[in-house]
């Protein structure tokens, strides 16, 4: 063995040792971002799922013509203003006759039930008006204080005044609890409707059509415009021309300029100059398509270089013009790939919230928009809001909001993988 | 031997002309029969075993991906302080071979090496065998000059850095001149150390991976195909060197060019669809190929 | 008509533009479509003489369409504004924006407020007549134009006519218009926070706003309070931003740079192919979702941790907001590490391994110094990106802009601060708004520097090794 084998071989040892801290320091860093998506993924599940679910408190309400102020036959104009919120308050106090201090009382009138009680007997009894008069057991979305504790969130041990809910409360929830007149149910109201004030009657549909009518508006502006962007860009610009150089530089650049500058823009130029109303999916999805743009013509050129050009000279040989090739040939070949990053950009889209809170869309918006010139907020901008919010419940609700946004999200990325494996091609 | 021999290196093997083209029947178009023939053939014609060699291989098989094999049963010696050539078409196997030398084929996902490859009589392929001193020792030159993307000196300084082979400043500076002086490029780089490496030509590139290789003193250097990329010039150069260079290592050197084999080596392997058909002496196999294969790549007749 | 219908119409007239224009090219050339040497053979297909027709007659009233409906409301609301009565006018410029702001609303509700100023009431009265008549001229334009394109579409139709060509001209045209999109929206950008910024700049002194070591936007109310002005330094900003992003980076760089390495060069394809995706969905999650989770789970975490070893933690410390930055950007860091890492040429890592270099010498010595330059550009493209987020710091980072270096302080950011200044009502020419432009123009100017050094070096590194 030679003299500098010898050398070699002596300082093997070291060097594997090194080696092996080298991949441990690697596959530790894997691990670690992993676990990072994991803890993530698990906090957010853990809150939102719970609030699939909501309670409900069974109450017998006895509907005396003389509380109520109608009677059966009157017209549905006077059953809408009968006075609900009183027989609803009647029938607590006969739920629980015990309650006479004051305060106790005001919390069982306001503290039990939902505020949106006397709405939900409303609409039970002009659907059936016959019900006057009679006595009725009711099921009443619970307040979200209730709601809280009954999904364990609320911890019986602390000392009285640390807790929400007070002694004589859990004494009425254990009443209720063992004559079954409590319990969880699935959260339609969740589904169905608007923002409110309320954790328990808040709901995301509101945010999630002014999501949709924003992708719609983004949607609209960016495909058509990136790809004929792309197409010139790819198929028709002269090359090394200073102009069509400055337009990739351009295009590069605002595919890295900060979302929240994409806002500064719409509220200055948009809202401000011209005049377009704030708070709509129509100036949200403004923003959103001038930011989304570069994102699509980056993908579409790809997919455009893709085609070989082979098949551009295949139709120049039989006479095609440039455009005639583009438009029949190269632009449908690359129409998948071009999809698949138009499903990407705008999925990128639906998650983002800062350039929509510059230009109105973090109002508060009970209703749920018709049009893309509606007053709305959209999915992201709703959690942002919820997010805010000092109710405990809010909580629950901020994650379920996250887990449909991510359920969207990841709706749309399988869409752009299997679009990828369906027509991917190898040239 | 220089860049005049150029013009006389067809003498040293057949012409066409002088052979009989009656050997050649229709059955060597088909490839099955050729298979079965090489099959067949238990151990490679002439005189691929030595005494003493450097390295002793026996039955190599080399399978890529589990299902191709690249290498059936290779059987021959590399002798000490000689310059073999492995000769043969494309695919023949021959860079293979050559890369199960120095283990470099551990480096493509799925390939399985069987059979016995001692160095020394030392087992290549031992669980206990180190691939990094194996390297150490078996130094290896590739087809495209390769210089990493840092200065002349740095490039040379590489292994020996790599290797702890020199204890300070001053020690690393005597390595790197002599490897650039054998490698014939001190001259010409001497005032330009500290420039990159990727600067230089062609040739001047392939001579400083060529010092990179003999920096860390190897007792083997294999080169596969390296004047391939290079002109005949640079090529001629690197001839040379590797004439000079067979005083103190053994080289293992891949070329397609059988002019080269001719001008530089002392044993030619030739190899043909994985497997080796012909060892022997440079002289014999150019002058009088013990197989049909043989010659007829040599008097191109395919290949 | 309003422009929508009248959008209608001009769609159906496309329509017809098309069938009449093709009907007109086969009558001119007499159906001597098939015959090549027919002295009135047609020069394009017949649909082309359709496509012409139709864009004589739209295009250029559209055209007119939409720069009327962009520009008349502003010259409505110039006209009225210079209506309004001289006291108002000399109220001040505030003033005579605070009004035509109720007049406008009243004028687009449509219906004006019996109980609002009289002065305002005859401002949006002459505002809706100013706006009816705009509408009619606007509508008759636009018809006249489009009728007369059309009519001189017709008349182009013969057989000499190069229909084809023109067409695909005007269709080149609009795909350089569609490509200039991307600089008109540059320039959009620079004008809109220029523009702010300058009014900005007249108030409050360049120099103070860039070196100022005070900031507190919060106007009086009334102009005789004391402290009315506000003070606008944005030093503590601009530190707040450094200290969240170096700390987000510090996480980003190492983690995405160790994660692209070892999954490029040791892990097995079947471990890659997992792992890559997965690593990938960090990157899909939106910004809003870490900002939940910054401010919910990893700050009273965090919290939770420094009390237990007796520190003191602000509940929206600048590490909890710097931690979950880092997080969003491992996989931004990994995927353009991977794609620098797998140019470098194959060749090189054989020549190493060739002398007995193992696989981590090779990294550090070889891979890593010849994908420098590509490193170096994904990691200012991951500055660009920490220095740009908001949601994450807008949700976790804090309001009060403290000039500190201590991360489990809080500290605020530029961005944070852009949000909070504009959203919610406010006056649009106060300095405080006006200053969350001023903000975003250093915002804008600095992500710029950064991205076009960045992409400059990603771009010459591909080059070298292509």
């Amino acid at each position: 063995m030679s003299n500098a084998t010898a050398i070699v071989k002596a300082g093997l040892t070291k060097r594997y040792a090194r080696e092996r801290r080298f991949r441990l320091f690697g596959l530790v860093s894997i691990v670690i971002s992993l676990s990072f998506l994991a803890a993530l993924l698990i906090t957010i599940f853990a809150q939102g799922l719970p609030a699939l679910r909501q309670t409900y408190i069974q109450l017998p309400v006895n509907l005396d013509p003389a509380l109520l102020a109608v009677n059966a036959s009157d017209s549905p104009e006077l059953l809408q203003k009968a006075k609900y919120a009183k027989a609803i308050e009647a029938a607590l106090i006969e739920r629980f006759p015990g309650v006479t201090d004051r305060k106790q009382k005001m919390a069982l009138i306001r503290g039990l039930l939902s505020k949106s009680a006397d709405n939900e007997l409303k609409s039970q009894v002009l659907a059936n008006p016959k019900l006057i008069g009679s006595q009725q057991n009711f099921w009443f979305l619970a307040n979200d204080d209730i709601d809280t504790y009954i999904k364990g969130n609320i911890d019986r041990s602390l000392p009285e005044a640390d807790r929400r809910i007070k002694d004589f409360q859990l004494a009425w929830l254990d009443d209720l609890e063992a004559k079954g007149q409590i319990e969880k149910r699935f959260n339609t109201v969740f589904f169905t409707s608007g923002d409110s004030r309320e954790p328990e009657q808040a709901g995301v549909l509101g945010a999630l059509m002014g999501s949709f009518y924003t992708m719609f508006v983004t949607l609209a502006l960016s495909f058509p415009l990136a790809v004929a962007a792309a197409i010139y860009l790819e198929e028709f610009a002269p090359k090394n021309n200073p102009l069509v150089d400055f337009i990739e530089v351009n295009i590069n650049n605002l595919a890295a300029v900060p979302s929240i500058v994409f806002g500064l823009l719409g509220l200055a130029v948009f809202i401000q100059f011209f005049g377009v109303p704030r708070s709509t999916p129509l100036v949200g999805g403004l923003v959103l398509s001038l930011q989304t743009l570069p994102i699509i013509i980056i993908a579409a050129r790809a997919a455009l270089k893709a085609v070989p050009p082979s098949i551009r000279q295949a139709a120049y040989g039989m006479g095609a013009s440039r455009m005639q090739t583009v438009f029949h040939h190269t632009l449908p070949l690359a129409m998948p790939g071009i999809l698949t990053g138009t499903i990407l950009g705008m999925a990128h889209a639906l998650g983002e919230t800062a350039p929509l809170l510059m230009v109105g869309m973090v109002a508060f918006i009970m209703s749920v928009p018709e049009g893309i010139t509606d007053p709305a907020t959209i999915l992201p901008v709703q959690i942002y809001l919820w997010s805010d919010s000092p109710e405990r419940a809010f909580v629950e609700k901020t994650s379920a909001a996250i887990i449909v946004l991510l359920f969207f999200l990841i709706l749309m990325n399988l869409l752009a993988v299997l679009l990828r494996k369906k027509f991917e091609r190898r040239w | 031997m220089n860049t005049v021999t150029l013009a006389n290196d067809s003498m040293t093997f057949p012409s066409s002309g002088t052979t009989t083209t009656s050997s050649v029947n229709k059955t060597d178009v088909d490839i099955h029969s050729v298979v079965e023939e090489l099959k067949r053939a238990k151990q490679a014609v002439g005189k691929p075993f030595l005494d003493n060699p450097k390295f002793k291989t026996r039955d190599v098989n080399v399978y890529y991906n589990q299902t191709k094999q690249a290498i059936f049963n290779a059987s021959l010696d590399i002798g000490r302080n000689e310059v073999i050539a492995m000769i043969g078409p494309s695919g023949c196997g021959k860079s293979t071979y050559l890369r199960c030398l120095n283990r470099m084929n551990d480096t493509i996902p799925g390939t399985k090496v069987t059979g016995d490859l001692l160095l020394d009589g030392e087992d290549i392929y031992a669980k206990d065998q180190d691939p990094v001193l194996l390297r150490a020792r078996v130094g290896m030159v590739f087809q495209k000059p390769n210089p990493f993307p840092k200065s002349i000196y740095d490039n040379v300084a590489y292994g020996p850095r790599l290797h702890g082979l020199a204890v300070n400043r001053s020690e690393l500076d005597d390595i790197v001149e002599q490897s650039l002086t054998k490698a014939g490029l001190f001259n010409e780089v001497k005032d330009r150390l500290n420039s990159p490496g990727t600067g230089l030509s062609g040739g001047q590139q392939q001579r400083l991976c060529i010092a990179r290789a003999i920096a860390v003193s190897p007792e083997v250097i294999l080169m596969d195909e390296p004047t391939s990329a290079l002109d005949p010039i640079a090529t001629a150069t690197i001839e040379e060197l590797i004439d000079e260079l067979r005083s103190s290592f053994t080289i293992c050197i891949v070329t397609h060019s059988m002019q080269q084999a001719a001008r530089i080596s002392q044993r030619t392997a030739y190899f043909h669809l994985g497997y080796v058909v012909e060892v022997n002496d440079t002289n014999t196999v150019f002058t009088n190929p013990g197989h049909r294969l043989t010659e007829n790549y040599i008097t191109g007749r395919f290949g | 008509m309003n422009t929508l219908p009248l959008l209608l119409v001009l769609l159906v007239l496309a329509l017809f533009s098309f069938f009449l224009g093709r009907k007109r090219s086969l009558a001119v050339s007499k159906g001597n479509r098939g015959n090549y040497r027919a002295p009135n053979k047609l020069h394009s297909l017949p649909s082309y003489y359709g496509y012409s027709a139709m864009i004589y007659a739209v295009l250029p009233a559209l055209i007119v369409l939409l720069l009327w409906s962009a520009i008349s409301p502003v010259l409505i609301a110039k006209n009225v504004a210079a209506s309004l009565p001289a006291e108002i006018h000399n109220a001040g410029a505030t003033q005579v924006e605070l009004t035509m702001n109720r007049v406008e609303s009243m004028a687009h509700a449509g219906k004006i407020d019996p109980t609002a100023d009289p002065i305002q009431q005859a401002a949006a009265q002459h505002y809706l007549s100013l706006a009816k008549n705009s509408q009619n001229i606007k509508t008759a334009l636009v018809l006249l134009i489009a009728l007369g394109g059309l009519y001189l579409g017709w008349k182009m139709i013969s057989p000499q006519f190069r229909a084809r060509n023109q067409v695909e001209n005007v269709v080149k045209g609009l795909m350089i218009l569609a490509a200039s999109v991307a600089i008109v929206t540059t320039l959009g950008i620079i004008l809109s926070v220029l523009f702010e910024s300058i009014r900005f700049f007249q108030v409050v002194p360049v120099s103070e706003f860039l070196f100022g070591t005070h900031w507190s936007p919060q106007t009086a109310i009334r102009a005789d309070q004391t402290g009315g002005s506000g003070s606008f330094g944005a030093v503590p900003l601009f530190a707040g931003t450094l200290l969240i992003s170096v700390i987000a980076l510090a996480i980003a760089v190492p983690l995405g740079l160790m994660a692209a390495i070892y999954l490029s060069e040791y892990a097995q394809p079947k471990v890659r192919a997992i792992a890559k995706p997965t690593l990938e969905i960090l990157a899909g999650i939106p910004t809003v979702v870490y900002g939940f989770f910054a401010a919910l789970t990893v700050a009273p975490f965090i919290r939770q941790l420094g009390e237990a070893i007796g520190l003191s933690v602000a509940s929206e410390s600048a590490l909890a907001a710097g931690l979950v930055m880092g997080i969003m950007l491992i996989p931004f860091m990994s995927s353009l590490s991977d794609d620098v890492i797998n140019a470098v040429p194959q060749s090189l890592r054989d020549g190493s391994y060739g002398m007995g270099a193992t696989r981590s010498e090779t990294i550090k010595q070889v891979i890593i110094p010849a994908a420098l330059p590509g490193i170096v550009g994904a990691f200012l493209l991951a500055a660009s990106r920490a220095i740009g987020e908001t949601m994450v710091v807008v949700m976790a980072a804090g309001l009060s802009a403290n000039l500190t270096a201590n991360p489990l302080e809080a500290v605020t950011t530029v961005t944070v601060q852009i949000v909070t200044l504009l959203t919610g009502d406010q006056e649009f020419d106060s300095p405080k708004t006006l200053a969350a432009f001023a903000l975003g123009l250093t915002l804008f100017v600095l992500t710029l520097i950064l991205n076009i050094i960045a992409l400059r070096i990603v771009r010459k590194y591909r080059e070298q090794y292509d």
